[in-house]
């Protein structure tokens, strides 16, 4: 693969209230961010199993984004609170599992921060970019595409043409 | 898609494919999925089988490679068609309604909201942890700004509660406990010994009379200005018109001996023996309004919150008061029949000093917040004082004068011309007693000069704070409060007479610094607010709510340490033989808004949140 | 740093920094420390090379030097084993614990000041101010080894504007209506009297520049302790000292008809209380003699 037109793939979980609003106001802001995060919207922050994480980078994922409501701004008044906990030990676990630990990245983005969202997701590609593609994950995915059969991997060779002026 | 011929399109092609179930590519889902929802019921679909991929907010506006968007697009589609393809029917969850509300506090704000629900046919409780309800209000001489007498407007009201047949009133108690959700609250409600017969007592006031012990204890209604006996009423025109026994002074209860009022009360209604009961009650609504306490800046009494303002020798010398202390001595009722006088020699001050924001808009001592309601009253002090006092001179010292409100300002600048109030911009350093009379040191930063004035009074406008156990019951009723104690409203601009739970409403002081207008005003929006939840015999809820699966279950109980609601109970799994082999968690639907914090902390999975379950997001997952 | 000499009895060293004032214009006021701090059963360990505190003008003048001199003296009791520190001088105590405060809570002004002193700030020193040591000895001991009564003394406490503010850095006493140096006089047998001016301002430095602000302020800290019944006062601040003994004269002059008031710094005192004599104490370097202003005093104290 040609690593200069490579794109990461990025998954970014995100709860309902905050985050998922929040791109909503960068998409009425009509605000530019690159296109490679792809959101899986959950109810609350608190709600997002570690599991998930480790399912989406086996899934051939280079990158995932965590996001949620500010600390004491969660709909559910405390999910987030446990959210970050959760997230603060499975990050250090990463590395132990062979996953370098930037490619999970956490941020705080409420639903009147378009501006933010979009710089997040800037910021998130750009770094992924630089860690370069994951390639552990076809050593581990096996379980869960036994799992779903039926859905064939999205294509990871899919090759982004060069940008032609419209 | 949501206009009616794309609405049309979507059910035509239910109808003629013979879907079951929708994928719409359009706008966020915030925008419109009750729209292709609604479509699809009537399509015949059930409406948690519709996803909805949103290529407008979060992609195509978003992405300036048109390449790349295409394939996001496609993309988000496919994660929606594999997660609507795991969909399962839903249906709303339904929940019955106890007509009952419980209003917590009868101040001005409870007593409000307890009529407004009574009359619009409910039945209310009203509980109130003093003998009498009144609240703060009955305490004041006149109120702002058109100097009504504040105990002639509301002892009307105060008779209506009592004599309401739909309000229950319960003076001298306080809940204890709330259990339960919204609609089917079970509220458990500590009604203190008075060690008076209510039913019997006519309250002809014999025993108060002729209560030995005259002036032993502080009379906390008279702000401590006046003594009472260990058996008192605390003020003339209290609801109910019962007294209380003081059991920390009485003599019967130290020794034994005395009981002069059981032999004075002719209808036997005094009863030493009398214990605190407990009665429980089918609640559908909570509101609360617990009001508010004045900062104490009382070196005597600390409060371990706050402190400061040593400087100004409250609690050391006698005529530096509060605002509530100023509100009894001008009060027609008050200890001084409503003549000026100070508290140390009862002379009447000829010249009075006014501190503004003492403890309000302090960062570095008090209190970071404006307790909003000081300037008008300390306004009207100052104007009550010349009306009294026609040679004596007023002075204010204040930050900022904010009158904002209804006739307000105009109130405010009567007091400075037509009354001729001195009003001073900047603060007071210290406070000192020379020959009898108030040194009062500070700074006028307007003539950018020291100030002295030798004053005979001193109030101070103290800050509001919430009441000392605000935060306790805040737990106990399972409402979120903020760093100060007040209570937390839904939303500070489109909810703020609903908390976040279910089910509670907010009045008046207890949510933040309130005059009594807006005070009345909340309580007529919540009790508003609870007579429309409990207008319906059932109430209807969005399904997604979390499902424990008892096989799987292992009983560890990490989900009720997380659930922010306590929606988590413990309950038992019996075998054939009727024996509890296991201890599972159950989730209570009416409680449960559907976070899904527990689903993530469960070791064993058995707890999925319906529409958003692990499979459902693992083929999501599986999709990207 | 706490020596366990027996079973009973714990001797409790101090690290100690006297400032500039201790010694020149406050010379009795270290005299008299060390005396009764000896008499008392505690030892100190002065602080060695001790510089500056930065108290005077640097930190008005220049915040960077104000700090690093106030750190480097605390660094230097951390290199000596010592725990805590004290500063008799209410504006070394103040600047210290000022500087300590700015460093635990500015990470920026931290890192400006370690570069500075090229040193790490790791240990924790406790500065503490001279009422908080008699408070930590014991103000019981005090009253054990009490050879003089004091009674007739009607003290009036005056503690200035340094030693119990601001109320978030010192975090001791209230710092208003402060009461722990009337505790420690009352331990010696004197009274002490309620009064209004103990926590003014006596014009602090200004005593050179402008000695007309200051002998009006004395003048009227001197006059408020006088009309409350107190017959002699007590500080603890080398500035207050100077300004409300030495400006004296100046106040005479200003005020034709002022009556000369005595003003002992409170370890002289107890210095007093504990049986030794004025000249020992350092009591008659003061410009007003305390015998002579008051019959009472001179036959109670001096036999």
């Amino acid at each position: 693969m040609d690593k200069e037109k490579w794109e990461p793939k990025i998954a970014a979980f995100v709860c309902n209230w905050c985050t998922y609003t929040g791109a909503d106001l960068a998409g009425t802001s009509r605000m530019k961010y690159p296109a490679n995060a792809k959101m899986i919207r959950v109810m609350c922050s608190g709600s997002i199993d570690p599991v998930f994480i480790i399912k989406a980078f086996e899934r051939g994922a280079d990158g995932v984004l965590v996001s949620g409501c500010h600390p004491n701004d969660c709909h559910y008044n405390a999910g987030n609170f446990h959210a970050r906990r959760r997230w603060d030990f499975f990050h250090e676990l990463l590395d132990f599992i062979g996953i370098e630990k930037d490619r999970l990245q956490f941020s705080w983005i409420s639903a009147s921060e378009g501006k933010k969202f979009a710089d997040v997701i800037e910021k998130v590609t750009k770094d992924i970019k630089a860690l370069g593609p994951f390639t552990a994950y076809k050593k581990m995915n096996s379980e869960f595409t036994a799992m779903f059969p039926e859905i064939p991997e999205a294509d990871k060779e899919i090759v982004i043409k060069e940008k032609e002026t419209v | 898609m949501c206009s009616d011929p794309g609405q049309n399109m979507i059910r035509d092609a239910i109808r003629d494919k013979g879907l079951d179930a929708i994928v719409v590519g359009s706008c966020s889902p915030h925008m419109h999925e009750r729209t292709f929802r609604n479509a699809a019921v009537s399509a015949g679909i059930n409406p948690f089988l519709v996803e909805i991929a949103n290529l407008r907010e979060h992609c195509s506006w978003v992405h300036d490679d048109l390449e790349a968007a295409t394939q996001k697009a496609i993309e988000l589609v496919r994660m929606a068609i594999e997660k609507v393809k795991r969909d399962k029917p839903l249906t709303k969850i339904s929940v019955p309604v106890t007509k009952r509300v419980l209003v917590i506090g009868g101040g001005i704000a409870g007593i409000q909201a307890a009529l407004d629900t009574a009359n619009a046919g409910y039945e209310v409780v009203l509980v109130e942890k003093e003998p009498s309800i009144g609240g703060h209000m009955s305490q004041l001489s006149e109120t702002f700004p058109t100097l009504d007498c504040s105990q002639c407007i509301l002892t009307p009201r105060m008779v209506e509660v009592h004599q309401h047949p739909k309000i229950k009133l319960m003076t001298y108690s306080e809940v204890v406990k709330i259990e339960g959700f919204i609609g089917n609250f079970k509220a458990t409600i500590k009604k203190k010994a008075r060690h008076i017969n209510e039913d019997l007592c006519s309250g002809c006031g014999l025993c108060i009379t002729k209560c030995p012990t005259k002036k032993k204890a502080y009379n906390s209604f008279e702000e401590d200005l006046a003594f009472r006996p260990a058996v008192y009423i605390p003020f003339p025109q209290a609801v109910p018109n019962i007294p209380v026994i003081d059991e920390t002074i009485c003599m019967y209860y130290k020794n034994g001996k005395c009981g002069m009022c059981v032999k004075v009360c002719d209808r036997g209604a005094i009863d030493f023996d009398q214990k605190d009961t407990m009665l429980v009650a089918d609640i559908g609504a909570i509101i609360v309004a617990t009001g508010f306490k004045l900062y104490n800046i009382d070196k005597k009494s600390p409060d371990s919150r706050y402190k400061g303002y040593g400087e100004y020798g409250y609690g050391k010398y006698r005529d530096v008061i509060d605002g509530l202390q100023f509100e009894r001595i001008a009060s027609a009722s008050g200890p001084t029949s409503g003549e000026i006088k100070r508290p140390s020699d009862g002379k009447v001050p000829k010249k009075i000093v006014f501190i503004q924001c003492v403890g309000s808009r302090d960062d570095s001592k008090g209190i970071s917040y404006c307790s909003k309601i000081c300037c008008m009253y300390t306004a009207k002090h100052a104007m009550l004082y010349k009306h009294k006092v026609h040679d004596g001179e007023a002075y204010i010292f204040y930050m900022d004068i904010r009158a904002g409100g209804k006739m307000y300002e105009e109130f405010v600048r009567r007091a400075i011309e037509e009354d001729d109030v001195k009003y001073i911009r900047g603060r007071v350093s210290r406070i000192y007693e020379e020959n009898g009379k108030y040194i009062v040191k500070g700074e006028d930063t307007i003539a950018g000069m020291p100030v002295e004035i030798d004053a005979d009074l001193v109030v101070l406008a103290t800050a509001m704070i919430p009441q000392d156990n605000s935060a306790a019951l805040a737990r106990t009723i399972g409402i979120p409060y903020d760093k100060y104690g007040f209570f937390n409203e839904a939303h500070p601009k489109l909810r703020p007479v609903e908390s976040t739970t279910a089910g509670v409403f907010l009045a008046g002081a207890c949510q933040s610094p309130r005059d009594i207008p807006e005070s009345v005003a909340m309580a007529s929006a919540a009790a508003c607010k609870a007579t429309i939840l409990l207008s319906s015999d059932t109430l209807e809820r969005e399904p997604v709510v979390a499902k424990v699966n008892e096989d799987l279950c292992a009983g560890c109980f990490y989900c009720k340490k997380v659930c922010p609601f306590g929606a988590i109970e413990v309950k038992d799994v019996k075998d054939l033989n009727g024996i509890v082999y296991k201890e599972v968690a159950y989730i209570n639907q009416g409680v449960c808004q559907g976070c899904g914090t527990c689903t993530a902390t469960c070791l064993s999975k058995s707890i999925e949140l319906a529409g958003f379950n692990n499979e459902e997001i693992f083929a999501e997952i599986a999709a990207l | 740093m706490i020596y366990m000499t027996s079973m009973e009895e714990v001797i409790m060293k101090y690290g100690y920094f006297p400032g500039c004032s201790q010694t020149g214009s406050a010379k009795e006021y270290d005299i008299s420390l060390r005396k009764v701090i000896e008499k008392l059963g505690a030892s100190f360990d002065e602080i060695n090379d001790w510089s500056c505190c930065g108290a005077t003008s640097a930190h008005v003048t220049n915040h960077k030097l104000s700090s690093a001199l106030a750190m480097r003296n605390v660094m230097l009791a951390g290199q000596q084993g010592l725990e805590n520190m004290v500063a008799p001088c209410a504006a070394c105590y103040n600047r210290l614990i000022t500087s300590q405060y700015e460093i635990a809570n500015h990470p920026e002004i931290r890192n400006e000041t370690e570069e500075l002193l090229s040193a790490k700030f790791e240990k924790d020193i406790k500065v503490i101010n001279i009422l908080e040591l008699f408070l930590k000895i014991g103000i019981n001991k005090i009253t054990e080894n009490r050879k003089r009564e004091l009674s007739e003394l009607k003290v009036a406490c005056y503690y200035g504007c340094l030693l119990v503010r601001p109320a978030a850095i010192t975090k001791f006493d209230d710092a208003e209506q402060p009461v722990s140096m009337e505790k420690i006089v009352e331990s010696t047998g004197a009274k002490t009297v309620d009064w209004n001016y103990k926590v003014e301002c006596c014009g602090a430095a200004h005593s050179v520049a402008r000695r007309d602000i200051v002998v009006d302020l004395s003048k009227k800290i001197i006059e408020d302790a006088r009309s409350h019944g107190a017959n002699i006062m007590a500080v603890a601040c080398p500035m207050c000292h100077t300004n409300l003994d030495m400006r004296q004269r100046a106040m005479k002059r200003a005020y034709p008809g002022h009556e000369e008031f005595p003003v002992l710094y409170l370890t002289e005192l107890i210095g007093l209380a504990l049986g030794m004599n004025e000249h020992e104490l350092g009591i008659d370097l003061h410009y007003i003699n305390y015998k002579y202003t008051d019959p009472v005093l001179d036959n109670s104290v001096i036999r």
